[in-house]
């Protein structure tokens, strides 16, 4: 039931303090004041706080069990992050409050930027983005603003592998680039079909590294040296980050941009989708281009800039200010010794996990992953008709969450797999097993995969019929 | 005549006026169509251009113009029963009516034997 | 160093090496053909307690403004937030949730997006709302986007009374893809100025803010009425919905605005909410995920994501937008707020601050602090203030009063100018010490 159908006329689940203003009339002309009221729900405050308990009852969560999802990282949100965000310090303050009155803040954001410019390489970076997309795209305007100030005005194309998240091209062709994708070859970048599309007319080349398929671009520093020498920029999506934190940085890969996910690799809660935070880091020669404010330093008081060819604002205020600090306790809470740990961790237990789930689920591909794989579920498929898709429903009857499905697009049937490091052994064997056993279920009882989920407080849900006949919002009567 | 294209379209000619569509192969593909965005009656095509887009649950298809003309009549019923695309690719799902500018385009296409052998070596 | 987040224990990673024919977890890496240059300058780890105390003491350098008189409103609000609110929404199997792509796990947020959705009409007056995008400011710059793939022009017209940092990123927006977009200035009554908006010419779109910068009521009515071809987009404050007529009503093509007012905690502007809202059919040019109703293979009513053949994961370069993370967890935070407040409260909540802006406004013309604009004002107002103003503002800190704010930062023409807000908690005696304060 919805929240609008329990609604009772009378019913109140706030009241406001007393207050010694009279209220007044609307004193406006009267087509500007409304004639019927928003139809909102009167409840009282039991009848609110029993309808979100009932909901969120029907979630599955990451502090309910794995969620293995490819590329997003869902790594444990440490609980004291939460405490330390919602101190008033934080939560009580005005972006327009007088700067003195910001100290905290300030410091929170500029003391976040020098770890991550240190944990990547990179020389200044900027807070603003709201999230990795919004990340890419404050990325692809630098870019722009970079060519346009040399006066290389031929730069229209982005080259993207065709492994990469789809945000990487969307978010180039919404600065106005054209967008090449490139053929991977055996799940890597392929460096000849690069050098054939490298020329003066390439303004970047976006790469995810490890990439989408868990596996190191071996050839990045001949990517990189190809890339420079054209003449053309090196962009680094940071969605995989979580594999090399310790061991490689972006920086010293030879990016020029860096774009980070912090609700990924820095443990910040998905919240449903959002709100992440994008931090995007450049080299030096890129800092003037930099969205605005930026924050420096001057002694003990802190200053906001604007660099001097600044791209513009990407947002209204700070950035997403609460996840940044939840992202600063993190990387205070790990350390080197504990973020090296993070790395390590990740990638042992993708290949720990990549070796059981391999002998019933082809990886197309020999070797170490990184801290993801792709399997694929084409020979299950060909062989049952049983698909990615139905093993996953079946796999939320077990009560685990399934992996991502169909990403890269690159592989048939493709089930990508993250465990990340906040997992144990105990978890990835139990997970492995009831992969095992869902397979096994495709070939001996086809239908009951196909019709699953059978025991999840739904059942399959009819996508067809909800985007043919979209209802986009409740309505009385219906 | 009827005619395919490598990008999975079928093109059926009678006098200057040509009916256009997606074959079976390309709706087993696609899954449960769910809207179809038909271009506006009297637009002119390229062969090659994007004639129509067809939106299953999980995808979006472009279907390219198999040759130059002008738009003379859409499929009007695709609005309400999109599904008809997968029930009926090749007859009642059809998209557009073209009258096509230069019928010597047909030829670069593939007959009906040629494009099934396509689809085999693709898949 | 062992962490609490990780659980490999030494046996756990001998037996996994073991697993894998190796002897150390270095093999796995061994073919990247890069090394850290040197080792990064970072500091070891440490326990919660510490990282604790470390932070709340960075936090006390910040003026917390729980005990302050705040007048200071500028597009982030200070309001009760029922505590009912933050309790529900920090759950965690909100928190800790995932973007719902699995449904059948994922039915409390569908749903709760979906209730958030339908609020969000009721309240604009629009067909169909999106789930969030990040803030005011980018909604605004992804609905000028819209209207200029719609209408095929390529240069939109905005009010300067729309908030100057949505102005800002609606330019980096635009203007890097080579649109244009044109400001439209304001009359004496603070509001649009309608012989600019004519002689601006066609555009793909005409933006106002309602209530604007100001805190004056645009008429929409008469704005719509001059803007012939161009597309409506209306930039919203949700509270003040409660009683003004929906920008619907008035044939608005798009709603945005900032949803932090909806019982969001100020938090710096950075749990921002944007609102997006248009007409059915626009839907496949809207921007953002879309939670739809449908029902499962037993018939049960349910919700998934619809039309995510506009999306960034399926369209790639041809999608509407490449957002994919959006603010979906304040958008719940939202939707607690107008569940608990109600029809009634979204009411009493606008009335209140309405009428206590009024009030203050009356005490300070008073006390010869003059009103600016002679347009009907909603919860914030512009008044004329002497030069000493911004520096005596500084100063009312000290007696915990956060004063209206000094317009030099953002309209050079009324330097001498400060906008002041009041919300729901403005008391009288939180007017009096104002009144103290201004001299």
């Amino acid at each position: 039931m919805t929240i609008f159908e329990k609604s009772k006329a009378g019913r109140i689940a706030y009241r406001l303090p007393e207050n010694d203003i009279p209220t007044r009339e609307l004193d406006l002309p009267t087509h500007l004041v409304r004639k019927l009221p928003p139809e909102l729900p009167e409840l009282y405050e039991v009848d609110v706080v029993r309808h979100y308990t009932w909901l969120a009852r029907r979630n599955y969560a990451v502090d309910v069990g794995i969620y293995p999802l490819g590329s997003c990282t869902m790594k444990y949100n440490p609980k004291v992050n939460e405490k330390i965000a919602r101190l008033p310090g934080f939560t009580m303050v005005h972006p327009y409050q007088p700067e003195e009155t910001l100290r905290g803040a300030f410091e929170v954001m500029y003391e976040l930027k020098k770890l991550l410019c240190e944990i990547t390489g990179m020389d200044d970076m900027t807070l603003q983005p709201a999230a990795g997309a919004h990340g890419e795209l404050t990325g692809m305007l630098i870019v722009k603003a970079y060519f346009e100030d040399v006066g290389d005005t031929k730069r229209k194309v982005v080259i993207v592998p065709d492994s990469a998240h789809g945000t990487n091209p969307a978010s180039a062709a919404m600065v106005g680039f054209e967008v090449i994708e490139l053929k991977s070859k055996e799940g890597l970048v392929d460096v000849e079909e690069l050098k054939k599309h490298l020329n003066e007319e390439v303004a970047a080349v976006m790469l995810t590294n490890p990439n989408t398929m868990g596996l190191f671009e071996k050839d990045i520093l001949e990517i990189e040296r190809i890339t420079h020498e054209c003449g053309a920029l090196l962009y680094y999506d940071g969605a995989n980050l979580n594999a090399i934190l310790g061991r490689v940085r972006p920086g010293d890969m030879g990016f020029d941009v860096v774009h980070l996910n912090l609700h990924k690799t820095f443990s910040t809660p998905h919240g449903m989708g959002g709100p992440g935070s994008g931090p995007v880091g450049v080299k030096a020669h890129l800092a003037k281009y930099l969205p605005y404010p930026v924050i420096e330093r001057q002694g003990e008081d802190f200053v906001l800039k604007r660099p001097e060819k600044s791209v513009g604002r990407v947002r209204s205020f700070f950035g997403n200010f609460p996840v940044l600090v939840k992202a600063y306790a993190y990387i205070l809470t790990m350390g080197k010794d504990g973020l090296k740990s993070v790395g390590d961790m990740a990638v042992l237990n993708a290949n720990y996990l990549k070796k059981k789930i391999s002998k019933f689920l082809p990886v197309p591909y020999d070797g170490f992953c990184m801290h993801e794989f792709v399997a694929s579920a084409e020979k299950v498929y060909k062989e049952t008709g049983v698909r990615a898709f139905d093993l996953a429903k079946r796999l939320l009857d077990y009560g685990v969450h399934p992996p991502t499905m169909y990403f890269p697009l690159i592989v048939s049937e493709a089930l990508m797999i993250e465990p990340t490091e906040t997992e144990s052994k105990e978890t990835l064997d139990r997970y492995a097993e009831i992969l095992e056993a869902v397979v096994k279920e495709a070939y001996e009882n086809p239908e009951l995969v196909k019709k699953a989920p059978h025991t999840t407080p739904v059942r399959r849900v009819d996508d067809v019929t909800a985007s043919k006949k979209p209802v986009f919002r409740w309505r009385r009567g219906t | 005549m009827k005619k395919y294209t490598k990008t999975h379209e079928w093109i059926s000619v009678e006098g200057d006026v040509a009916v256009v569509g997606i074959t079976d192969h390309a709706q087993e593909k696609l899954g449960d169509v769910v809207y179809v965005n038909l271009p506006a009656v009297g637009k002119t095509v390229k062969k090659g251009e994007v004639l129509a887009t067809i939106e299953s649950v999980k995808s979006a298809a472009d279907v390219y113009a198999p040759v130059s003309g002008e738009v003379t009549e859409v499929n009007d019923r695709l609005r309400s029963e999109p599904e008809l695309v997968n029930k009926s690719p090749e007859g009642e799902g059809w998209l557009v009516k073209v009258k096509v500018f230069d019928l010597g385009e047909l030829n670069d296409l593939l007959d009906e034997p040629a494009y099934r052998k396509f689809c085999e070596e693709e898949g | 160093m062992k962490h609490p987040y990780i659980p490999h224990t030494e046996e756990d990673v001998k037996e996994m090496l073991n697993s894998l024919g190796i002897d150390s977890i270095d093999e796995l890496f061994k073919d990247i053909p890069i090394v850290l240059k040197k080792e990064p300058d970072l500091p070891p780890s440490q326990d919660e307690f510490t990282v604790f105390r470390k932070l709340k003491e960075i936090s006390e350098r910040n003026t917390s403004l729980e005990d302050f008189s705040v007048f200071l409103g500028a597009g982030v609000y200070l309001r009760h937030v029922p505590t009912v609110v933050y309790e529900l929404a920090m759950k965690p199997e909100f928190l800790t949730a995932y973007t719902p792509y699995q449904s059948e796990v994922s039915q409390g947020t569908l749903q709760a997006l979906f209730e958030y959705q339908t609020m969000i009409c009721e309240l604009t007056g629009m067909e169909v709302a999106n789930s969030s995008m990040y803030d005011g400011a980018t909604a605004l710059a992804e609905a000028a986007l819209m209207c200029i793939r719609i209408t095929g022009k390529e240069r939109v017209a905005v009010a300067r009374s729309v908030h100057p940092e949505y102005r800002e990123v609606l330019k980096t927006y635009l203007e890097n893809r080579g649109f244009k977009v044109v400001e439209i200035g304001y009359d004496g009554s603070g509001r649009l100025s309608l012989k600019e908006l004519e002689d601006a010419g066609e555009s793909a779109a005409v933006i106002v803010q309602y209530p604007n910068f100001f805190g004056v009521v645009e008429d929409l009515e008469l704005i719509k009425r001059k803007l012939r071809d161009s597309m409506f987009v209306v930039v919203a404050e949700p509270v003040s919905l409660g009683v003004l007529e929906a920008p619907g009503a008035f044939g608005a093509d798009v709603v945005v605005g900032e949803g932090q007012s909806l019982g969001i905690l100020p938090s710096l502007g950075g749990y921002s909410l944007g609102i997006f809202a248009t007409r059915e059919k626009y839907v496949r040019y809207m921007p953002g995920r879309i939670i739809g109703e449908t029902v499962d293979s037993e018939g049960r009513k349910v919700y998934a994501m619809i039309l995510q053949t506009r999306e960034q994961h399926i369209r790639r370069a041809k999608a509407t937008s490449n957002i994919c993370s959006n603010h979906a967890h304040a958008a719940l935070i939202a939707s607690i707020y107008l569940a608990v407040m109600g029809r009634e409260g979204i009411k009493e909540v606008a009335l209140r601050s309405y009428s206590a802006a009024h009030y203050l406004q009356e005490r300070l013309e008073e006390k010869g602090f003059r009103k600016k604009f002679s347009g009907p004002f909603f919860n914030e107002f512009v008044f004329q203030v002497p030069k000493e103003y911004p520096k005596r503002w500084r100063e009312m800190v000290k007696s915990k009063i956060l004063g209206p704010l000094p317009l030099e930062r953002f309209y050079p023409e009324l330097s001498d100018c400060a906008l002041a807000c009041t919300t729901e908690v403005v008391k009288r005696e939180d007017i009096e010490k104002l009144m103290e304060a201004m001299g």
